[in-house]
């Protein structure tokens, strides 16, 4: 498997910085373009899958540690739990984002922008992590 | 379009399970071109990375730990689950026919909240994606459910699979 497909390999290396600077792109600029969390986490969520594919499930596991990822899939609903809970003590509704600025603008921005980042964290590690529950499954 | 039924008779007729996740991953990628027509790039934004592209590596993975043939079927029509169908199909298509012209601008969609949405949200956030703004913002509780449905997913997986693991190493 190490010297195996070695354009493929090539490929994928010089292709992930890429992809996941597209996934950060569509996950940040969600809000002017096409995108959004959910997107960028899924394409996030593939160039891990693409590397594990490539270079197998056990270098994946190294870049990608179990823990980290399990810790990520939590941080993302919390962080989206969070900003809610933070309007609700500013005096605003739930989920309201208007008071997390100064500028009612402003604070849409920040709310929007911190809840996409949840919505793509959560997404990428449990891709991640549903990929390798069943990849790192041996035939039976 | 014809694309799309040649696509799904093909699925249908294969028996190698190996071309019809190949397949489906074509039939996800024709989907997202439709919906590129159809002018909601959002959607198929979404549809080619997860239908197209993750769904077909899982069904490969769980793939990998199955066999790759189908078992051949009773081989005669089954009278029951085809009648369902057609009358489920026939009643699909009749309520079809009531629906507005696609893009008619008297469609009861574009009076209720849409214009709304559409006026304010340039003024309230100041950006551009009204579909962003409308999943983040106006309908904040619909995502933060969605985001807990795969959260849960994960969680799921992670103790259905990943625990028997351990428990076998």
């Amino acid at each position: 498997m190490v010297r195996r497909h070695f354009i493929l390999r090539v490929v994928a290396k010089l292709l992930m910085p890429f992809v996941l600077l597209f996934a950060l792109y569509v996950q940040f600029h969600g809000d002017f373009g096409p995108g959004g969390g959910f997107q960028a986490g899924a394409i996030f969520g593939a160039a891990f899958i693409l590397y594990a594919l490539i270079y197998g499930i056990d270098a994946a596991r190294q870049v990608a540690p179990a823990g980290a990822i399990r810790f990520m899939i939590s941080l993302g609903l919390l962080l989206f739990l969070g900003v809610g809970y933070v309007s609700l003590f500013l005096g605003a509704n739930y989920l309201d984002y208007d008071v997390l600025a100064h500028d009612p603008v402003l604070g849409q921005h920040i709310g929007i922008i911190l809840v996409e980042l949840g919505v793509g964290i959560t997404v990428a590690a449990t891709m991640i992590t549903i990929f390798f529950a069943f990849a790192g499954r041996r035939q039976p | 379009m014809s694309f799309l039924a040649v696509t799904a008779i093909g699925i249908l007729r294969m028996r190698n399970l190996f071309v019809v996740i190949m397949l489906s991953g074509i039939y996800s990628l024709l989907t997202a071109a439709l919906f590129v027509t159809l002018d909601a790039v959002d959607v198929a934004f979404t549809e080619a990375a997860v239908g197209g592209g993750i769904a077909t590596m899982l069904m490969l993975g769980t793939l990998a730990l199955t066999v790759d043939t189908e078992k051949a079927g009773p081989g005669r029509i089954q009278i029951l689950p085809l009648a369902t169908v057609v009358v489920t199909g026939a009643c699909l298509i009749y309520a079809t026919l009531d629906m507005p012209a696609f893009g008619d601008p008297a469609a009861p969609a574009h009076h209720h909240v849409a214009p709304r949405y559409i006026a304010e949200t340039p003024i309230a956030m100041g950006i551009p994606n009204i579909v962003t703004g409308i999943l983040a913002s106006y309908r904040g509780y619909d995502t933060m459910g969605e985001l807990a449905v795969i959260f849960t997913a994960g969680v799921g997986v992670m103790l259905l699979l990943a625990a028997k693991r351990r428990g076998k190493d």
